[in-house]
């Protein structure tokens, strides 16, 4: 595993589309990328990949990594000639929709024509019709329509699922503009952590799961880490990275590491190992103060069964929910040798003292 | 079709805002080269083919433009964090900025427009488009001079559509892509050029009409036409509106060549109207007329020229115009290449007269 092995990884992460709810694209490319890098894989009731990755001592203890793998899209609600009405699937923002290309995946009469999808596109009253007021206001989503060019779209049900194009855009600096690196970014992470650790001797079982259902809920996080009854948990995400226009207070520098998040959502004793992995490596880090709900998986699974001692790592992510998220791919890379250095550190002695760290 | 479409998707994949037409023109010469008996680069940079007529002198001399430039922006200043600042060239549309690609400079260095996060956005600021100011264009570079390498002030850019098909249906055939506004045009022009006609032909692609008409009006004046038609991909306002909502589409997709009768740059000569009229009725083509009173097209500069010439503006309907992207359909684009060169067999002095 390295630096060009993580772009390649996350090229073929964003590539796929898996709104939630209808991962299964994705965990179709997360299986088939973790075939060497795990020894069994199975996915859940609700469509979670957990992949296992056995460690060194029997039996020794359970480490669950969390990357949720689903991502934010539309959800047709009426059909109307060529032309579609869309809500939303987790948090698509209707500022930035028009003038975008989507991809719409069918289920009615004739879908099976269109494997790929169908094309559409979001435009807008032209603004030769627009008064200056109507040109500087936002149209709502439910005034948005989905133009798929054709006559007629019998092919498309109520119901059926569309993603945003964001196609992997390499640019400047090391750093890509695609869709859906929230939060394939993470996943990318977590898969590389399992590269880095087959040239490294870790005691603890590490079970790696790519969740479902994330932005409409933690749904799959709640359910994989009840499954896999971790001893403890890390949940990879993405955080705001600093933004143009945004407050430094509110984002998080980008290219500087990934940054390891502190409340109370997350155990102290964990937090301390992840910083230490990180001195240990001589990575850059940054520490991310969460006052309350992380928002991330880390949020479900810290209070599955009787609690779980839960770190969450971020990895900094410019403009979040938008086609063009933006990343610096050396951040992916530290993220995933992060949790690799972390993971080959944890031994029988950890679970003992926990307790006392809280 | 097949060629008209393959000629649109070259035109359309083009880089053109105006003032740097230079690569569009550069690709139209190459495809009219052997169908025209002379070609000229004027001093602001339009094309000018000439195609002498087949028929009897004295002939008439017949303009017919179509604009190369699209919408885009320019350079205005690369800050110190290495955010790109830019203007509008043309009438770049602000609410379809948001989350795009673009690209910047003739070596197409790829950036984006970001949003901020919905999370850490106020809800008024949710509802509002920003204002031009407010956004910038993000290479990913760290800082000025790591941006400064690839992309400087001036630079001019377009957004990173590429062009596709959306439908292969012979009856309702559309395609989408950047700057068919009016890279539809300049198609037809070119289609137009495979046939000789009875008039002098001058075929004129324009430079400059996104932002004032300018290269018609040069052209215009060199050429000295007896009688002038633009081409032109127009707005299309069809989509489906509330039952009781009263608005006209201005034109309606796949309903045939839009026809001006009067915009906001001149009112057509009823003349060159009749001979539309003529010609589709003879051909059995389909037109329509586009919504009164609405934009502009090089016909505006033309009729002016010298004293005055009969003008007429033909076009291609067009969703979403001054966007990323627009659709249109074939049909509409090779009704008007036949509408167009109809009317160029068609005419003489009669349809140029006014009535008493």
């Amino acid at each position: 595993m390295d630096k060009t092995e993580i772009g390649k990884l996350l090229k073929q992460l964003v590539e796929v589309d898996g709104p939630s709810g209808v991962e299964a694209p994705v965990a179709a490319v997360v299986q088939a990328l973790a075939k060497d890098l795990a020894q069994e894989a199975r996915v859940d009731a609700l469509g979670s990949v957990i992949l296992r990755k056995p460690g060194a001592e029997k039996p020794g203890g359970r480490i669950m990594l969390a990357a949720h793998m689903d991502e934010i899209g539309l959800i047709v609600t009426k059909v109307e000639g060529g032309f579609l009405h869309v809500g939303q699937v987790g948090d698509a923002v209707a500022r930035g929709l028009p003038g975008q290309e989507v991809t719409v995946y069918p289920t009615g009469p004739g879908a099976e024509k269109y494997p790929h999808g169908l094309t559409g596109y979001i435009g807008g009253r032209p603004p030769h019709m627009l008064t200056n007021d109507e040109r500087k206001k936002v149209t709502p989503l439910g005034d948005l329509r989905v133009d798929l060019g054709l006559a007629s779209a019998e092919m498309v049900r109520v119901g059926d699922r569309a993603v945003v194009r964001g196609p992997y855009t390499e640019l400047l600096g090391g750093r890509v503009a695609t869709k859906a690196l929230d939060n394939r970014a993470s996943v990318t992470a977590m898969l590389g952590a399992l590269g880095y650790l087959a040239g490294m001797k870790h005691d603890w079982d590490v079970f790696a799961v790519a969740t479902v259902q994330e932005e409409v809920g933690l749904f799959g996080a709640l359910t994989s880490a009840f499954g896999v009854a971790p001893d403890i948990a890390i949940a990879i995400d993405v955080t705001f990275g600093a933004t143009p226009g945004l407050s430094e207070t509110l984002t998080v520098a980008m290219d500087k590491g990934p940054a390891i998040g502190w409340g109370p959502n997350l155990h102290p004793g964990i937090v301390k190992r992840l910083r230490e992995a990180g001195d240990a490596l001589e990575i850059p880090y940054v520490n991310e103060p969460i006052p309350g709900g992380s928002g991330t998986d880390g949020w479900a699974i810290q209070v599955t069964r009787e609690g779980i001692p839960t770190g969450l790592t971020s990895i900094p992510v410019r403009y979040m929910h938008s086609p063009v998220e933006m990343v610096a791919l050396a951040d992916i890379d530290r993220t995933a040798r992060l949790l690799a250095t972390f993971i080959s550190r944890l031994d029988a002695t950890v679970l003992a003292k926990l307790p006392e760290e809280v | 079709m097949a060629d008209l479409r393959a000629t649109l998707e070259k035109l359309s994949n083009e880089f053109g805002p105006s003032g740097h037409e230079k690569a569009v023109r550069a690709l139209i010469k190459t495809e009219i080269e052997g169908l025209v008996d002379r070609v000229e680069v004027d001093a602001l940079g339009n094309l000018i083919a000439f195609k002498a007529g087949a028929g009897p002198e004295p002939r008439l001399k017949l303009m017919v433009s179509a604009h190369m430039d699209e919408i885009g922006f320019m350079v205005l200043q690369i800050e110190k964090s290495g955010l790109v600042r830019f203007g509008r060239v043309g009438g770049l549309d602000g609410r379809m900025l948001l989350s795009k690609r673009v690209v910047v400079g003739d070596d197409k260095t790829p950036g984006i427009i970001g949003l901020k996060p919905h999370h850490l956005t106020a809800d008024d600021e949710d509802e509002r488009v920003p204002d031009l100011n407010d956004l910038a264009i993000d290479l990913g570079a760290e800082d000025d001079k790591a941006a400064g390498g690839k992309v400087k002030v001036g630079d001019y850019g377009t957004f990173a559509t590429r062009f596709t098909v959306l439908s292969e249906d012979p009856a309702w055939p559309t395609v989408r892509g950047k700057a068919f506004d009016d890279r539809a045009g300049c198609t037809a022009l070119i289609g137009l050029l495979a046939e000789r006609y009875p008039v002098d032909l001058y075929a004129v692609f324009t430079v400059q009409e996104e932002v004032g008409l300018r290269g018609a009006r040069v052209a215009g004046y060199r050429v000295a036409p007896d009688a002038a038609i633009a081409l032109e991909g127009t707005v299309c306002d069809d989509t489906p509106k509330a039952p009781d909502e009263d608005v006209s589409p201005v034109t309606r997709l796949g309903a045939g060549p839009a026809v001006t009768l009067m915009d906001r740059s001149m009112v057509s000569h009823p003349g060159m109207v009749r001979l539309m009229q003529d010609a589709a009725a003879a051909e059995g083509i389909a037109i329509q007329y586009k919504q009164p009173a609405l934009g502009g097209t090089d016909s505006g500069a033309i009729h002016l020229t010298r004293a005055g010439v009969p003008a007429v503006t033909v076009a291609v309907p067009c969703r979403y115009i001054h966007s990323p992207a627009s659709i249109l359909n074939l049909n509409d684009l090779a009704d008007t290449v036949k509408l167009v060169a109809a009317a160029l067999k068609r005419v003489d002095g009669s349809y140029l007269m006014r009535e008493a």
